[in-house]
């Protein structure tokens, strides 16, 4: 399998604060990967630092061939060809979701409007929202949000995915229909980065578990290997505590 | 007190020509208004645009911008008034200096110094408000805009200056509204708007109360309608879903 996401000793610092720490690890075009650790651990930072919505200062990570950090890479356009889902969907309040779904599409990729929303209420309608196009994302509940900013990602068509913490921030009630969506997409070959608490998520779905603390990568293996036996004590606390109820 | 109220005053004649008081008031308040309008939309252009600049990465537009602010908003409105008008004409090149003191109409000159001045001088609170209005915004509003591939100007553009336009109409509102009553600084440099006929009125007739009784109340009335209108134009603009209906 080639490399979808390659990151390479990467480090970053908030002022003297260093909240990653020489962090090397990879993604391959159709793996899903799932990153989990305790609060505080910097899973957010770095996947954040594979679109460059956080800078870092040392290492390197090449997104497709293209590296992140150099000054020359045109962001705006490597950022348009990896969707981000985030803990709090970020969709844009005001603006309907038909037009949440075709806004990139046109002032980005140039589509026109027609065809950017046929696309956008084809997602939505596979998101299960067709119904609710007209609507502004702040009548919508939480769940249903999430499940349209994935739409919104997607109708960018992504070479990849990466989700911050996109359960975190619902309803239990509503975490399964957004779990759903990403399920199916996983099972359709989309490569996926997830930062993800969800551990049920990662046994079913994820190819590949890694484990952060304090910066480090501490375990980076298959997910099997994690649950069954993680290597580092870090992770066999984390797991008792998170598995235990 | 021994005053002799007179209400017909503003019907009587002036003693010019066949001008009656009321005809004053109706000229001062379309200098007011034209000042005011014309002031508002130099604060609006150049505000937007320094508010924004105090919210980018980039240090030295940033820096420019908190620099106008410093100095516009730290100096009273009349003492810029009197640079605008007293000193600022005599470094202009020899030929505009001659057409703008003696040239011009001394009433347009007036009205040109007037309307910059106020102008430059509320552009700086409106740069505030435009400034606190984007930063109001969640982080993540420009993240998630970065991240679907929009250019800086893009972000600002399509996500960020239509929500922070929409959390400052309030504000900006009150700052509308200073910028009439402000205008009224103008009376001091010669400029016949509402508050210097008031003051014209009263010298000619000797009817200070009711001059500036009717003064007062155009001027209540103007910021009346609108604030009226603001907010009418908030309750338009309003996202469905995630303001909450206000008080009326």
């Amino acid at each position: 399998m080639s490399e979808m996401i390659s990151i390479q000793n990467v480090s970053k610092w908030y002022g003297e604060f260093q909240v990653l720490t020489d962090c090397t690890t990879s993604v391959a075009k159709g793996e899903v990967v799932v990153v989990c650790g305790p609060s505080g651990s910097g899973k957010s930072t770095l996947i954040k630092c594979v679109n460059a919505l956080e800078p870092f200062q040392k290492g390197e990570i090449i997104v497709n061939g293209t590296s992140v950090g150099n000054p020359k890479t045109n962001l705006p356009k490597l950022r348009s060809q990896v969707g981000m889902v985030f803990q709090h969907f970020e969709l844009f309040p005001h603006l309907t979701i038909t037009e949440n779904l075709a806004i990139a599409q046109i002032k980005v990729l140039g589509r026109g409007r027609d065809e950017a929303e046929a696309k956008g209420l084809a997602l939505l309608e596979r998101v299960g929202l067709k119904a609710h196009a007209h609507k502004h994302p702040g009548q919508l509940s939480g769940g249903q949000q999430q499940r349209v900013a994935i739409a919104r990602a997607l109708a960018m068509d992504p070479i990849c995915m990466l989700f911050d913490e996109p359960t975190s921030a619902l309803d239990p009630e509503m975490i399964n229909e957004v779990l759903d969506v990403m399920t199916e997409l996983a099972q359709e070959g989309m490569t996926m980065m997830c930062v993800t608490h969800e551990m049920g998520f990662a046994r079913r779905v994820a190819d590949r578990v890694i484990f952060m603390d304090r910066g480090h990568i501490v375990e980076d293996c298959h997910k099997d290997a994690f649950f069954g036996s993680p290597r580092s004590e870090r992770a066999q606390q984390f797991l008792s505590k998170i598995l235990q109820h | 007190m021994n005053y002799n109220w007179d209400w017909n005053i503003f019907f009587k004649s002036t003693g010019i020509g066949d001008e009656i008081y009321l005809d004053w008031f109706i000229s001062g308040l379309g200098w007011t208004i034209a000042l005011a309008l014309a002031a508002w939309a130099i604060a609006l252009v150049i505000g937007g645009l320094l508010g924004v600049m105090r919210t980018l990465p980039n240090k030295w537009l940033s820096g420019l911008a908190t620099a106008y602010v410093e100095l516009f908003r730290n100096v009273p409105l009349l003492v810029q008034l009197f640079i605008w008008y007293f000193v600022v004409p005599d470094y202009l090149p020899e030929q505009t200096q001659v057409w703008f003191k003696q040239e011009l109409n001394p009433m347009v000159s007036a009205y040109i110094s007037v309307t910059l001045c106020l102008g430059l001088f509320t552009a700086a609170r409106v740069c505030e408000q435009v400034r606190t209005g984007i930063q109001a915004l969640p982080k993540g509003q420009a993240n998630a805009a970065m991240a679907v591939g929009f250019t800086l100007p893009q972000v600002y553009r399509h996500v960020l200056l239509p929500q922070a336009f929409r959390v400052v109409i309030p504000p900006l509102t009150s700052e509308f509204l200073n910028v009439f009553k402000n205008s009224s600084v103008a009376s001091l440099i010669g400029l016949m708007e509402l508050l210097a006929q008031a003051k014209q009125t009263a010298e000619f007739s000797a009817n200070i109360f009711e001059a500036f009784t009717l003064a007062t109340l155009i001027y209540f009335t103007l910021n009346m309608s609108i604030m009226k209108f603001m907010g009418w134009v908030e309750k338009r603009v309003r996202i469905p879903g995630l303001m909450v209906e206000g008080g009326k």
